[in-house]
C-alpha cells in the first residue's frame, strides 16, 4: 500500500472573476522510502497540491479528490481535529521563505518544542534535550546557546535547518520540502539539499521535494512528476524521464538547461507564457506554446496515457506509441 | 539601552522650557490675574489693588515673572495655590490617584474588550459580525465625549437606577485615604458596603472614558490581525498541527499586539493627562477637573505647576511604552 496516495485532487478558488482551478486532475503516489520531485514553472500548482494534502487550503479554497489517502487513512474524512494528529506529525512540511516561515516573536528552540509538545512527541522532561538533538542533527553549531536565539539573529540557510529540524521532531513519514533552497544562495542550497536527502535515508521517511530546478531533480529523484498550468502533465522514473522525455514541454524544460545547450549560440526557451485566469486555451493547455501541436491538440483535452508511474498527457507523445 | 534612557531622560530638559513658557504665554494672554479672579464683581480699590499686586510680584515685567518662575521650579519649588494656598506639589498628589485609577480601569476596559472583538472580527471578515462591530467602531471613535456621558447617567442612573451619578464614593462611608485609590482603601478596609460603592461609581466614567479607546483598539486589532494571518510563520503553525486557538492566539495574536501596542501606550499618556471631558461629567476629583478650576481662577502657580508635571508624566508614560515595546517585538531588542 502506498504510503500517500492522491487520485484526481483537484483545488478550486473562487474569485471576484469567476471559479478557478489552481490544480486539476493530479494524481500522486508515494511509498516509504521514496524521493518524488514535483517540477514546474511558477503558478503551475506544485505547493497548491501539496498544500492541499496537507490541509492547509484555507477558505474560500476548495479541495476535492476521488482519493486522499495517508498510510490507508482517508483524509478527506477527518475531522479538523484528527486531521491535526496527523499533519505536523506523519507529514510534516518544509516552506520556501525560511526568513519568514519562522515566528519573529518566539525563539527557534521553543518553536521546535511547540511542535514536540503538540504531538507528545517526547515526556516534556526530555523537550529541552530533544530540541537540542534535533539543531545539532541539522547541523547548527552551538545548539545549546542557539536554541535561544529569535530567527532574526540566524541567517536564512540556519533558519532553514531550523524549519527541517521541526519538520523532523516527530519522526514524519511524509517530508513535503517546497522549494526549500529557492531563497537561499547557492552554496547554502547545496548544503540543505544534501541535508534532506540525508535525513531521508537515515529516517527511511518518503520525501516530496518540489522545486523549479531540474538540476536538484537529478541529483535526488528517485521519480518526477511535471506539472503544466495545474495539471500533471507526465509522471515517471528520473533516468527515464531526462532520457527520454514523453511530453513536449518536459523535452523543452529539459532543453532550456544550460547544460544540456553547450556549443548552441542561444540557449533555447519555451515561447509564451503559462495560461493565467483569463486566457486559458481549450484542448490542450500547453497547446498555444507546443512546436507539435495540431487540429486534435487545440481541440480536444487530451488524458493520461500510459502506465501508472510512466504516463503523459498528450495527444501527440515523443518516442513513438502512446 | 541605558544610554537610550539617558537620551530619553535628557529631553526632559527642552520639554520643561516648552512647557512652563506655552503655559504661562497662554494663561497671561487672558484678561484678568488671580486677584481680579478673586475680588469678583464688587471690585476692588485701585491702591489696595495696586499692593496686593506688588506683594504677589504681578508688577514685575513679564520676561522677569517667568525667569523667577522657572528659578523656583528648578529649585523644586512649585509653587502655592493662589486659591487654597496649598503646595502645588501636595494638591496634585492627592488628586492624581483618581486620575490614575479612572484612567486604569478605562485603558483595561477597552483593552480587554477591543482586542479579542478585533481579534475575532478579523477571524470572521466579510461576515455579520465582522459589518456590524466596525460600524459601531466607527461610531464610537467618533462619539462626542460630552453628549455620550450625560446619556449613559440618563439611561443607567437616573431613568434605571443602576448606578450613582457622580463623585467616587457613596457619603455614606468614610474610607481611610490610604493609598488614594479608593478601590485599595476600601478593600483595606475591610467594608463590603464601600467597595460595593466605589466599583458602582466606577462603572459609568470607566465606560464613557473608555469607549473611545476601545472602538480604536479593536480596529488596530482587527487590520493588524488581517496583515499577520496572511504571514508564512502563521501557514508554519498549521503545518505543525496545532489548534486553532493556539494558531489564532499565540502565533497570530502575538504578532499583531506589536503595533497595538503602541496605540493602547499613546492612550494610556493621554489619559493620565487628565480626562478633562470626563471628570467634568462625573465629578470625578482628578487631575483634569483640577487644571480646568484653576483656569477660571487664574491660579497661575496650579495652572502651570499642574500642565509641568502631567508633561513629565506622559514623557515617561511614552518611555516606559518604549521600553515595554522592545519586550513585546523581539526584533528591536539589542
Amino acid at each position: 500500500m502506498a504510503l500517500l496516495e492522491v487520485r484526481n485532487l483537484a483545488v478550486e478558488f473562487t474569485s471576484s472573476r469567476g471559479r478557478f482551478r489552481a490544480v486539476d486532475g493530479v494524481d500522486v503516489t508515494i511509498d516509504s522510502g521514496d524521493v518524488l520531485c514535483i517540477v514546474g514553472e511558477s503558478g503551475s500548482g506544485k505547493s497548491v497540491s501539496m498544500l492541499a494534502a496537507m490541509g492547509l487550503i484555507a477558505w474560500p479554497g476548495k479541495v476535492t479528490a476521488d482519493v486522499l489517502r495517508f498510510d490507508g487513512t482517508d483524509l478527506l474524512s477527518l475531522t479538523p481535529a484528527q486531521r491535526r494528529k496527523v499533519v505536523g506529525k506523519d507529514i510534516a512540511m518544509v516552506f520556501q521563505e525560511p526568513m519568514t516561515s519562522l515566528n519573529p516573536c518566539y525563539p527557534v528552540g521553543w518553536q521546535i518544542a511547540e511542535a514536540l509538545r503538540a504531538h507528545h512527541a517526547v515526556p516534556s522532561s526530555k523537550v529541552r534535550d530533544r530540541v537540542v538533538e534535533l539543531l545539532d542533527h541539522v547541523g547548527i553549531p552551538d545548539p545549546g546557546r542557539r536554541m535561544n536565539n529569535f530567527p532574526h539573529q540566524m541567517s536564512g540557510g540556519m533558519n532553514q535547518r531550523v524549519m527541517i529540524a521541526m519538520a523532523i521532531s516527530c519522526n514524519p513519514r511524509l517530508l513535503i520540502a517546497d522549494e526549500p533552497t529557492t531563497a537561499l544562495d547557492v552554496t547554502i542550497q547545496k548544503q540543505i539539499l544534501d541535508l534532506l536527502v540525508d535525513l531521508q535515508k537515515k529516517h527511511g521517511m518518503a520525501l516530496v521535494l518540489i522545486t523549479h530546478d531540474m538540476g536538484v531533480v537529478a541529483e535526488t529523484a528517485h521519480r518526477v512528476q511535471v506539472m503544466y498550468a495545474g495539471q500533471m502533465v507526465e509522471e515517471a522514473a528520473t533516468e527515464t524521464l531526462f532520457a527520454a522525455p514523453r511530453h513536449p514541454y518536459t523535452a523543452a524544460l529539459l532543453d532550456a538547461l544550460p547544460e544540456r545547450a553547450m556549443g548552441r549560440a542561444r540557449l533555447p526557451t519555451i515561447p509564451g507564457v503559462v495560461p493565467g485566469i483569463d486566457d486559458r486555451p481549450t484542448g490542450c493547455l500547453f497547446n498555444p506554446r507546443c512546436g507539435l501541436a495540431d487540429a486534435l491538440c487545440s481541440s480536444t483535452a487530451p488524458g493520461l496515457s500510459g502506465e501508472v508511474g510512466a504516463r503523459a498527457r498528450c495527444h501527440r507523445p515523443l518516442g513513438g506509441a502512446a | 539601552m541605558l544610554r537610550y534612557l539617558l537620551r530619553r531622560i535628557m529631553l526632559i530638559i527642552p520639554t520643561f522650557v516648552g512647557v512652563t513658557l506655552l503655559s504661562f504665554t497662554l494663561i497671561h494672554l487672558v484678561p484678568g490675574d488671580p486677584i481680579e479672579a478673586r475680588v469678583g464683581e464688587r471690585g476692588i480699590a485701585p491702591e489696595r489693588l495696586a499692593q496686593l499686586r506688588a506683594e504677589m510680584g504681578y508688577d514685575q515685567p513679564m520676561w522677569k515673572q517667568f525667569l523667577d518662575y522657572e528659578r523656583q521650579v528648578v529649585s523644586g519649588d512649585l509653587g502655592l495655590s493662589t486659591v487654597t494656598h496649598q503646595p502645588v506639589w501636595h494638591e496634585f498628589l492627592s488628586l492624581f490617584p483618581a486620575t490614575i485609577e479612572l484612567s486604569v480601569c478605562a485603558v483595561s476596559f477597552a483593552v480587554l474588550i477591543g482586542i479579542p472583538l478585533g481579534m475575532i472580527a478579523a477571524l470572521r471578515r466579510g461576515t455579520a459580525f465582522d459589518f456590524g462591530l466596525m460600524g459601531a467602531s466607527v461610531t464610537g471613535a467618533s462619539m462626542p465625549i460630552f453628549w455620550w456621558g450625560l446619556m449613559m447617567i440618563l439611561v443607567f442612573s437616573v431613568s434605571l437606577g443602576w448606578t450613582p451619578v457622580s463623585g467616587r464614593v457613596s457619603d455614606m462611608y468614610f474610607v481611610e485615604p490610604w493609598s488614594g485609590f479608593m478601590l485599595l482603601d476600601c478593600w483595606w478596609s475591610d467594608d463590603e458596603g464601600a467597595c460595593r460603592s466605589a466599583a458602582s461609581h466606577l462603572i459609568l466614567p470607566t465606560i464613557v472614558l473608555g469607549t473611545i479607546p476601545l472602538a480604536n483598539f479593536a480596529r488596530m486589532t482587527r487590520s493588524s490581525m488581517l496583515e499577520v494571518l496572511g504571514e508564512d510563520y502563521v501557514r508554519t503553525a498549521r503545518a505543525k498541527g496545532l489548534s486553532d486557538v493556539r494558531v489564532n492566539v499565540v502565533h497570530a495574536l502575538r504578532n499583531a499586539l506589536i503595533p497595538v501596542a503602541t496605540v493602547i501606550g499613546l492612550s494610556i499618556g493621554g489619559l493620565l493627562g487628565g480626562a478633562i471631558l470626563t471628570e467634568t461629567i462625573f465629578a470625578w476629583p482628578g487631575v483634569g477637573h483640577w487644571i480646568i478650576e484653576s483656569i477660571q481662577a487664574r491660579d497661575y502657580p496650579v495652572l502651570q505647576g499642574g500642565t509641568l508635571l502631567i508633561a513629565i508624566i506622559v514623557i515617561g508614560v511614552n518611555l516606559g511604552v518604549d521600553v515595554m515595546y522592545s519586550v513585546l517585538n523581539p526584533r528591536i531588542r539589542r
